[in-house]
């Protein structure tokens, strides 16, 4: 499959909006104002387009809940990318920014809302400026704003910047942010969709799911869904990094396999070295082995192998990693992003993390291993949003596939894989 | 604290426990400040002006290099919220510091696809040339290094964020040139522009 939502990335200025409408810019909007908003939803369900933020759950139902008797209503755009070893929506809006803004103009209109925020990471700020731009331009030629194109929809769209917290990624936390509070959860239900900015219904997008929207709206529902496998349709773009020769942001149909991705595009682990897991989508997702390579790169597909798509962020780990490292390493990540909501959350990343430390540094016990496992599971689905599960994940899955490397640092007193791209000296964090 | 008797928890404990202490000097917006938080007020519903507290606090950093108590009352009086809230909020988001820092702020990412990468190298380095610890500031108020988590650059790992500008593939042995040309130049050693084709040519 060709790329279709980054196929102009690398040309000079594809940014700008004279390039954008050079290339069929602004036409899925055009088309889209000549139709009924429920026209465009019922396009978005039969296309099968799914969150690309992590959940996976269809775009067009989101859309359909949206609570159409409430006005005003929101799109809250989720541009927060914070999932480790994700970094898709950055180059979608770094280079192409006007398909965000056309996804999010049709977005309002298909659900009835006159404002978009998008909600981006604090430490995007030169995405930010190249958004912000492009939002003049398209303001300026009358893409946004009062009676757009003639049509009597207005629509504006906004950049709010967040200040550096994961947990703003999480989509009611991200509400709440957008509110000027701290960024940490509600209760669900009730879903944003009926009660979410502003008590308002509101539906989060993740970028890249408002990007496939101008999509599905120029060149029809059908054409997309064709485009992968069953309800796993459209391009899906995946972020490769870690131990891969060509680490980047690569765009296929989801019939693709993590092989095909792995040794294909990003050119397999360096020489010399041989693959040992894979993250295949984000640090909260469970681990998969080199035997299952093969594993359609869809949603459903990883699903059935065992972990999820998440984000798409393939992390790729090669034989010098040291799987306790890794779960130590993605803990302290976990401990200093848990927003402290949910004792359970709060309390428990900081004793895993503790734990994990201890046994890396060849500190360890055997009851150790089980002590893990309890504190996990104390964990899991005690709290109000999903980051307690992603959190104990990177431990329960290293010590299902890589128990014996645990039992070794503990029996051997020492880090039985130190990777010469590690610091010398383990240095203790204060932060 | 925990009460878990075998763990020693030291004094490196949860960010619940960071204090917010400085009041500064006297604090009001400058008048281009000022401005620009009347037009960012108006993103938002009348009745919601809180909202804008994150870019109001923006702006206050920005003027002042760091959040003062007497910004927080400022930020809250426009606002019309509690100063309470408007610390709430400081003490939540990493991006807003609370003590002055240096002119750059060296921010080094730790997480995974970094870390694989040699990001524990980097800041190992900078650590030996500049003779400060993560988290600390250099006695001329020149340099600040921290240690942060993903910063969405992965592929280009490791990246190290020095005030918002992003340098990326840092190599352990590339850095102290980071440092000199920081020292150098200034700001114009800041990497400016991002795009992935006009970058670097």
């Amino acid at each position: 499959m060709d790329p279709i939502l980054t196929r102009y990335v690398r040309e000079p200025k594809a940014f700008t909006l004279d390039f954008y409408l050079q290339h069929e810019g602004y036409d899925a909007l055009k088309l889209a104002l000549t139709k009924e908003p429920d026209q465009i939803i019922e396009m978005v369900k039969a296309s099968g387009l799914r969150g690309r933020g992590g959940a996976g759950f269809p775009t067009g139902m989101k859309w359909q809940f949206v609570d159409k008797k409430i006005e005003p209503r929101y799109i809250a755009c989720n541009a927060d990318e914070s999932e480790p070893g994700t970094f898709k929506d950055h180059l979608l809006m770094e280079r192409n920014p006007h398909l965000l803004i056309e996804g999010c103009a049709i977005g309002c209109y298909a659900i009835g809302a006159k404002i978009a925020y998008i909600y981006i990471r604090g430490e995007f700020l030169h995405v930010q400026h190249v958004l912000e731009h492009a939002i003049d331009e398209a303001y300026a030629r009358g893409f946004l704003g009062k009676n757009i194109l003639g049509s009597g929809f207005d629509c504006d769209v906004y950049v709010h910047r967040g200040a550096g917290a994961y947990e703003a990624g999480e989509e009611t936390a991200l509400l709440e942010s957008l509110e000027g509070k701290r960024a940490q959860p509600r209760n669900k239900p009730p879903f944003p969709a009926v009660v979410g900015l502003y008590n308002r219904p509101t539906a989060v997008n993740n970028v890249e799911t408002l990007c496939n929207v101008p999509l599905i709206v120029a060149k029809g529902p059908q054409w997309y869904a064709a485009l992968g496998p069953e309800k796993n349709g459209g391009p899906k773009l995946y972020c490769v990094s870690g131990h891969v020769k060509r680490p980047g942001v690569y765009e296929a149909s989801m019939r693709i396999t993590l092989r095909e991705l792995i040794e294909g595009f990003a050119g397999g682990v360096p020489d010399g070295h041989t693959l040992k897991a894979v993250i295949p989508g984000g640090s909260s997702v469970p681990i998969l082995m080199p035997d299952q390579l093969d594993t359609q790169a869809s949603f459903d597909g990883i699903q059935k192998a065992g972990s999820l798509l998440g984000s798409a962020a393939i992390v790729v780990l090669d034989d010098t990693t040291c799987m306790v490292w890794l779960a130590e390493n993605l803990l302290r990540f976990y401990r200093h992003e848990s927003c402290g909501k949910c004792t359970p959350c709060r309390e428990g990343t900081d004793w895993l993390h503790q734990i994990l430390r201890r046994i890396e540094r060849g500190e360890g016990q055997m009851r150790d291993l089980d002590l893990l496992t309890s504190v996990a599971n104390n964990i899991a689905g005690k709290t109000l949003c999903a980051f307690g599960d992603a959190a104990v994940t990177p431990v329960l899955t290293t010590l299902k596939h890589f128990r014996h490397e645990y039992e070794a640092h503990i029996q051997e007193g020492r880090c039985t894989l130190p990777a010469s791209w590690r610091a010398r000296q383990m240095a203790g964090t204060k932060h | 604290m925990s009460f878990h008797p075998q763990m020693a928890y030291g004094a490196a404990f949860h960010k619940s426990s960071r204090a917010l202490e400085d009041e500064g000097p006297a604090f009001v917006y400058t008048p281009e400040n000022r401005a620009r938080f009347d037009e960012i007020v108006t993103r938002y519903p009348p009745d919601r002006r809180r909202s804008a507290v994150l870019p109001a606090l923006y702006l206050a950093q920005d003027q002042e290099g760091y959040i003062t108590a007497n910004a927080i009352r400022h930020v809250a009086e426009l606002l019309g919220i509690t100063r309470a809230d408007v610390e709430d909020v400081v003490s939540f988001y990493t991006m807003f510091y609370t003590r002055p820092v240096g002119t750059f702020v060296l921010q080094v990412c730790r997480t995974l696809p970094c870390a694989v990468n040699g990001a524990e190298r980097v800041t190992e380095s900078l650590v030996e040339r500049l003779g400060i610890k993560p988290g600390e500031t250099d006695p001329t108020r020149t340099f600040t290094l921290l240690e942060v988590e993903c910063l969405g650059a992965c592929d280009r790992a490791p990246v190290v964020m020095v005030n918002d500008a992003w340098h990326e593939c840092q190599k352990p042995e590339d850095v102290g040139k980071l440092i000199d040309d920081l020292r150098a130049r200034g700001d114009a050693a800041l990497s400016g522009c991002h795009h992935v084709v006009e970058r670097k040519g």
